[in-house]
């Protein structure tokens, strides 16, 4: 039976008054705390390619990618999903967390092979990342081509 | 023939007999409140497998193996056995079938399975076509991970409605009246109920319409009242669901107070990170195999009302902006007179 | 434009508050929204590209390093400043080409790495 408007209504308001709020505070606290941390050690990779000498715009690039094996080998480790369950958005947004996306999957799906397994799978959540990004740049960047004119970023 | 139905509830005119329970859990569910209750407690989630699926399954089989050597029921003497578990095409209930051979009935009730089994393993003894019916279902945690949310590896954070699937299985072995000290006296079979919630991570909230709906239609059918009952006990609403359930019930007229008890809410402890507690059609299937069923042949219990629920959604319907459709099966279960 | 330059103390400061605050405003979207983390994660790279449409990008990363190039958002950026340089440089090919030439290392990393843990490690639960 599927409940007509005024049921579902109702039912709504009841659930919106008991429902359980997240921890909104200590969720915050986890996610600066964690996220500001994960930067920190980025800066480390970051602060020894610009003391090689190399530009700004270029030393994040293999600050990043260290970053990345970084997160890949904490979720290997089984260390990754531990941290983030506490720190939530902390250890999912920076770039770590994008590691992790990957890897989790194809650590999971191993067991279906390595082709539709680990292969098909590993994207499961950063597909729809690169895709959504990549979509969105492209349309960003040829607005503010026909706005402003050639402009090399 | 009389009919033995009133309204959605079947009353069993020769109460079938439990002749045994038994109850296999993880690691997890080992180290929570009811770990005294369980017959076998799992070191770990892969029991030895190659994949949790296999795990899953091996499960089942144990519970079972070991559900006949308690009874005293042997293979040839099995008649049917109920199974169901969560996973695409029940896989964990028809592998474990494939091992167990006998004749074998799939079901899927989601999280409300057991109570499901429990329905039809009765009605297929007091209807005279059995003498012996096994009822088993399953959940385990990362199956039911993988397969409804993200990989066990993602580090994502729960809500805190979210519930822990437990990795457990429970079985029960029905036989003929008067075998058991226990018998299955009524069952009150729940219609599909829907009020229109979305959210995958807020199971309780879903399926507390069924379970009201289920629970008010048991003493409606069966003209009892809530004090026939030592315990009203549904599956696994959780900490979220459970006063939505007795918040509609009470709207109704029904007053539960405190005999209504939770299995999702009894298994795990505030410490084990569950959030609103424990879910999947292995925790109120282990909960009443073990501590559940061990009370009433003790004495300490009379006469309880097990309402199993379930939700009746998948990964597809929900990603389509379905909402979640919620299930309740109620049987009754007493110490035999 | 002030620029990073390395391992003083105060860059480790910027970067970390800078990077803790975009983890927070993430943080307060899920809690505060029906998103999943998955979608928090879309949406965040997709804000990256907007705000770098908006030339804001690069500025931040000036001011906080690995504050605003380790998070999410910055893989956005990464995709319209690369098309945009590679639009200047080659025309139209370097416009299709330009997001993903600049952002291979990462993503080359990422599935490399991903891919060998799955063969090294198993899934924990």
């Amino acid at each position: 039976m599927k409940a007509d408007k005024p049921t579902t209504e109702a039912y709504q308001r009841l659930v919106k008054r008991k429902a359980p709020r997240p921890p909104l505070l200590r969720n915050v606290i986890w996610a600066f705390t964690v996220g500001g941390a994960i930067c920190a050690v980025g800066q480390v990779f970051l602060g020894f390619f610009l003391l090689r000498g190399m530009p700004l715009r270029e030393a994040t690039v293999p600050a990043a990618a260290v970053m990345v094996g970084l997160g890949a080998f904490l979720t290997g480790l089984g260390v990754y999903d531990e941290i983030g369950k506490r720190a939530g958005m902390g250890a999912a947004l920076p770039i770590t967390g994008f590691a992790n996306s990957i890897t989790s999957p194809a650590m999971e799906f191993r067991s279906e092979g390595l082709v539709l397994g680990v292969g098909a799978r590993l994207f499961t959540i950063a597909g729809p990342v690169i895709v959504w990004a990549l979509a969105v740049a492209l349309v960003v960047a040829a607005v503010k081509t026909l706005v402003a004119g050639p402009t090399g970023g | 023939m009389a009919t033995r139905k009133n309204g959605q509830t079947m009353r069993f005119a020769s109460p079938p007999s439990i002749l045994a329970t038994v109850s296999v859990v993880g690691p997890r569910e080992g180290q929570g409140p009811m770990s005294g209750w369980f017959d076998v407690v799992k070191p770990d989630r892969l029991l030895g497998q190659k994949s949790w699926e296999k795990a899953e399954c091996k499960m089942v089989e144990e519970a079972v193996e070991l559900l006949m050597t308690k009874s005293g029921v042997r293979r040839s003497e099995l008649d049917f056995l109920l199974a169901g578990d969560l996973l695409n095409q029940i896989i964990s209930a028809s592998f474990a079938a494939r091992t167990i051979d006998v004749p074998y009935f799939g079901l899927y009730g989601a999280c409300s399975t057991i109570a499901e089994a429990l329905a039809l393993g009765s009605a297929l003894i007091d209807g005279g076509f059995a003498t012996n019916v096994c009822a088993v279902s399953s959940s385990h945690h990362d199956t039911a991970e993988r397969q409804y949310r993200f990989p066990t590896e993602f580090g994502t954070q729960r809500p805190p409605t979210a519930q822990w699937t437990a990795t457990a299985a429970g079985a029960v072995m029905l036989g003929p009246r008067g075998k058991g000290k226990l018998e299955v006296t009524h069952a009150t079979i729940g219609r599909v109920v829907d009020n229109g919630m979305k959210d995958p991570f807020d199971m309780g909230t879903a399926m507390a319409p069924a379970a009201a709906d289920t629970i008010a239609a048991h003493f409606r059918d069966t003209g009892r009242d809530p004090d026939a009952y030592d315990f009203v006990v549904t599956g696994d609403l959780g900490a979220v669901g459970q006063p939505l359930a007795d918040e509609l019930l009470k709207k109704q007229g029904v007053n539960l107070e405190d005999r209504f008890i939770d299995c999702g809410k009894m298994i795990y402890d505030e410490t084990q990170d569950a959030h609103a507690g424990g879910s999947g059609c292995g925790c109120s299937a282990s909960v009443f195999a073990g501590y559940l069923a061990k009370n009433l042949e003790q004495g300490k219990f009379e006469r309880i009302l097990l309402v199993c629920t379930g939700a009746l959604h998948s990964v597809t319907t929900y990603q389509q902006g379905e909402s979640i459709p919620g299930i309740a099966h109620a049987v009754s279960v007493e110490r035999s007179g | 434009m002030d620029t990073v330059t390395g391992l003083g103390l105060s860059s480790f400061a910027k970067a970390f508050v800078v990077g803790g605050a975009i983890c927070v405003l993430a943080q307060l979207t899920l809690d505060l929204t029906k998103l999943t983390g998955a979608h928090v994660m879309v949406l965040f790279v997709v804000l990256g590209a907007i705000v770098s449409g908006f030339g804001l990008y690069e500025p931040l990363i000036a001011f906080a390093g690995a504050g605003a190039a380790i998070p999410l958002p910055a893989f956005g950026h990464a995709l319209v400043a690369g098309t945009l340089k590679g639009a200047a440089e080659r025309g139209f090919i370097g416009f299709v080409s330009g997001g993903l030439t600049a952002t291979a290392t990462g993503l080359t990393v990422a599935i490399l790495f991903g891919f060998t843990m799955a063969l090294v490690f198993r899934p924990r639960g």
